[in-house]
Order: structure tokens, then sequence, then C-alpha cells
């Protein structure tokens, strides 16, 4: 038993708000971060005024999205806006509801990269690889998987199970960007990007915010809707092996068997007790690797459990449900966070999965993180 | 001809060596005078023992080859007309990894740990490229 162990369920998540996703040129940051911020304030019910806790996520500059909300926090914390950020966010956040350095904190992130056309590589993010033309997280993950399949051999077709059963899930999301049907032929026929990955094991990038709202289990006993307990966290970083952005030559393995411990630990319970995974998809390799390394399967078999749709709404671990960020929307972890949330309350319409109590978030990157969340 | 793809970055002093190096066609690495490790990409004070007294040492070029790409894409206007292209990871026989290119086309057989060695490719008259031969 850790300290970090005698906060579970302690903290809890009472309100999540989410902008429409998509292409928005006449929407600022800001504007997006102050529409998610209503449909949060909206969903728990609180006087935003009690709100004494801010936590910024790309959007450029907290002081003045504390402006524009009218909030004078007494924490605040500003995040890069790296995909990485939104799973350390929250346990920060609970960290500072538990120690009583904010009672309730809202955390608001928001991306225009689509409008303004944002690429992830080139001279976006420069780097000493440039002169030998080797760019972007995409290509790491591409380098990552050809070894992956060299190694367990693990095939294009299982890769593409990922992103059809992701494709699956948001049909039944209102809210999704991708309304098109996706076979795994069509992922075999995409356009290939770096190769060995193709477009439809891309991630999408498209406008949009999200907002959660967190507070003391105790004091969400008072607000509109049933708090969703933070069971558990965990938390490894992969910094002195990262001289290549976005890659490890053992997928972060290591990184992500410690996060599970922790997790696990703190929760008091193991794989088979999650009844839905939210798992940062930013390529669809990164879903093999969470699986591996969480122990929902074994090392080098992750291509063989994804086959017949496992990852489905009908199958023994739904995840993305609401379409992760190949199908959904490219929020960077966090509307996994909140679908987790809709989840466990009950509020996914067609995407519901029955009898839904512990919902797990992971994110297999330098900063691997991993939170269970469940009802109270 | 215009040299057109990315150039080393002339800010980053402490690659300097690296590239210096590559023109006298020598591979290098970092390496720890105090603790003696070796590492690359370099760093300001050794990751290890975090002493500020470092070398350049050349090494051997040799390496196995641990993984390969090919782009599509091209994120610099320089590269389109070698689309597609590859790019490998090699691990240096010293230890350290480095991303670089094939020499020449891609190599019709590819797998993980397969000997390769560096050649030196000079393309503009300040400026060579180290990139793997598979053997």
């Amino acid at each position: 038993m850790t300290q970090m162990d005698a906060l579970k369920n302690k903290v809890a998540i009472v309100g999540v708000g989410t902008t429409e996703y998509g292409n928005f040129p006449q929407f600022s940051d800001y504007a997006l971060g102050a529409k998610a911020f209503k449909a949060a304030v909206e969903d728990c019910g609180i006087d935003k005024n009690q709100i004494d806790g801010l936590v910024c996520c790309r959007v450029p500059f907290y002081a003045r999205m504390g402006e524009v909300l009218g909030l004078n926090p007494r924490w605040t914390l500003q995040m890069p806006p790296h995909g990485r950020m939104s799973g350390m966010a929250i346990i920060e956040a609970m960290l500072a509801i538990e120690t009583g350095a904010a009672d309730y904190v809202a955390l608001i992130y928001t991306n225009i990269g689509r409008s303004r056309r944002v690429n992830y590589g080139g001279d976006e993010a420069a780097s000493i690889w440039d002169p030998w033309g080797f760019t972007s997280p995409g290509a790491a993950h591409a380098m990552m998987f050809q070894m992956h399949q060299n190694r367990y051999g693990t095939t294009t077709r299982q890769l593409a199970e990922v992103s059809v059963a992701f494709r699956q899930h948001a049909l039944l999301n209102p809210d999704a960007v991708m309304k098109k049907p996706m076979t795994i032929d069509d992922h075999e026929e995409a356009r290939p990007i770096v190769e060995p990955l193709r477009l439809l094991d891309y991630c999408l990038i498209n406008d949009g915010a999200v907002c959660v709202i967190m507070t003391s289990a105790e004091r969400a006993k008072d607000l509109k809707k049933p708090p969703v307990l933070i069971s558990g966290v965990g938390a490894r970083d992969a910094f002195s092996h990262c001289s290549i952005s976005n890659f490890d030559e053992n997928f972060w393995y290591d990184e992500a068997r410690d996060t599970a411990n922790q997790v696990y630990q703190m929760a008091g319970v193991g794989p088979k007790d999650i009844d839905g995974l939210m798992c940062y998809d930013n390529f669809s390799p990164t879903v093999l690797f969470s699986l591996e390394g969480f122990g929902f399967c074994g090392r080098g078999e992750s291509g063989a459990y994804v086959e017949g749709g496992t990852l489905g709404l009908q199958g023994a671990l739904p995840t993305n449900t609401d379409g992760g960020h190949l199908s959904n929307s490219y929020m960077q972890g966090w509307a996994l966070n909140v679908e987790a949330v809709r989840q466990l309350r009950g509020e996914c319409g067609a995407r519901q999965i029955k009898d839904c109590n512990m919902i797990q978030y992971v994110a297999v990157t330098p900063c691997t993180r991993s939170i269970i969340y469940s009802r109270a | 001809m215009t040299y057109t793809k990315p150039l080393p970055q002339a800010d980053d002093l402490v690659m300097q060596p690296f590239w210096e190096h590559a023109r006298a066609h020598r591979l290098a690495i970092q390496r720890c005078d105090d603790c003696g490790d070796g590492h690359f990409p370099p760093s300001p004070v050794c990751p290890h023992c975090l002493s500020e007294e470092q070398s350049w040492e050349p090494v051997s070029g040799r390496g196995t080859l641990l993984s390969w790409v090919t782009f599509h894409r091209a994120y610099w206007g320089g590269f389109i007309p070698d689309l597609p292209y590859q790019c490998c990871l090699v691990r240096l026989a010293e230890g350290p990894l480095i991303v670089a290119n094939f020499a020449g086309d891609k190599p019709s057989h590819l797998a993980e740990g397969l000997p390769v060695h560096a050649v030196f490719q000079d393309m503009t008259d300040q400026f060579t490229l180290p990139k793997f031969v598979v053997e």
C-alpha cells in the first residue's frame, strides 16, 4: 500500500462538457473552451464561481482563459499541447483536490489544429533526424509496428481490427466526425502514409474542446449527477531513452507494466474486472502495445487478441466506444476520459456498455498513464 | 543546384561535432570523459553521471538493422522527388540508436538484426549525410 493508494475513490469527476467536433475557423481556442466549460458547468449544476482550480491544456494562455470565463482560481496549471497530457492533468487535479489546494477544478482542453492546418511533422517539429527525412509521430509508430511485425508476426489485417472496431463505434455516436462504415479491406487499400501504416491507422485532426470538472467524492454528493470516482491511477515516464520522439524499441512495455501494477493495486482490481477500455489511439499500433502492456493479452499476442471483434461493443473488451481518436475526435485523450464518465453514468445510448461498473483509461506514450473510474 | 532538403540545425551546437566528423566521413558518438558512457544523440552533460567533460569518439560505423519505414508523404518539398523513400533505424555496435537512410535503392531483403555499415554521401560542399548499407 502506497500513500497514493489511500486516495482510492476520494476524488470524483462531476461534470463533463464537449463541443461539436470538426473544422471551425470561425472559433478561437477560447471560444471553444468556453463552450465546453459552459456545458460542463450545466452538466453538474455547479455555480461557476465556486470553481477555484483551473487546468488549461493546449489552451494558448491560461490567464486569458480565466479572463474569458470570469474565474480567479487559487490553483492554476498550464499544460503543453501534447497528446499525453490528459491523464497527467486529471491525476494532478486529483492531488490538488485531495490536498485542499483547490476544491473544484475545471480542466479545459482546446484544439484548433484542423482549421489552422497543423501537420505534426516537418518544420513544425524540428529534430536532429530531419536531414534524413525522418519526421512525425506517425513515422515513429510505423517504425515500431514494423518491429512488432518482425518479432511477433503481427499483420496489417490484425491491425485493421482496431480501426474497424472504433469506426463501428463512431457510427453509433452522433457526435463523431467519421460517419462512413469501414471494412478490413478498406483499411488494407487505404493510401499509405508512412508504411507499414496507412491513412486509416492515423488519428483525425479536428477542432473542438473538452471540459472536465472535478471535486472531492464528499462534495460530489451535492451535485446534479452521480459522481464518477477515480479508483486508481498509475504513471511512469520514459525520458532517458527518448532520443527518437514518440518511439520506444520495446513499445513502452516496461513502463506500461509498471503503470498497470500501480493502477490495479490502487483500485484493487485486474484487467478481467474492466468493463470497457478507453485507450489512447494516436495511431492504431498504440492500442496493440497498450493491450499487451496492461495485461489484457500476452506480450506479442495483441494481433491475435483483437481478431474477430474483441474491441467491439459486443466483444470481450469494448474499447473506445466513442470511436476514439481514429474515428470520433482528436481530443488527445480528453474525450476518452469524458466517454468513461458517460459510460459509467449510462448516458451512451446505442453505444452503451451493458452493466458498466468500471472503465479504464490508458495512454501508452513516453508519459504512460492510466486511470480506473468506477460508479459511486 | 540548390539543396532543398532540411540541413542540420545551425543553432544545435551540441550536434555540430557529429556533422564535422561526418564531413570527414567518420561516424562519431559522444563519450563521457569521466564515466565512459557512450551516447547519441549528444547531450550537454553526461546523462549517466552529469559530467560536463565529454568528447566525440569515432565509432566503427557497423551496426544492426532494427527497423525501417517507407515515407509516401513528403513533409518537406525537397523530398517530393524521392517519394517513396526509406528511413532505417540502426543500433550501432557501440550501443546507441541512429535513424538514417539506406544508401541507394531499398534493399531487396530486410529483417531485424541484419548487419549494416555506414557509408557517407556528400550532399553539398559543407554537408555530408551518413547512410547505411545492408551487408
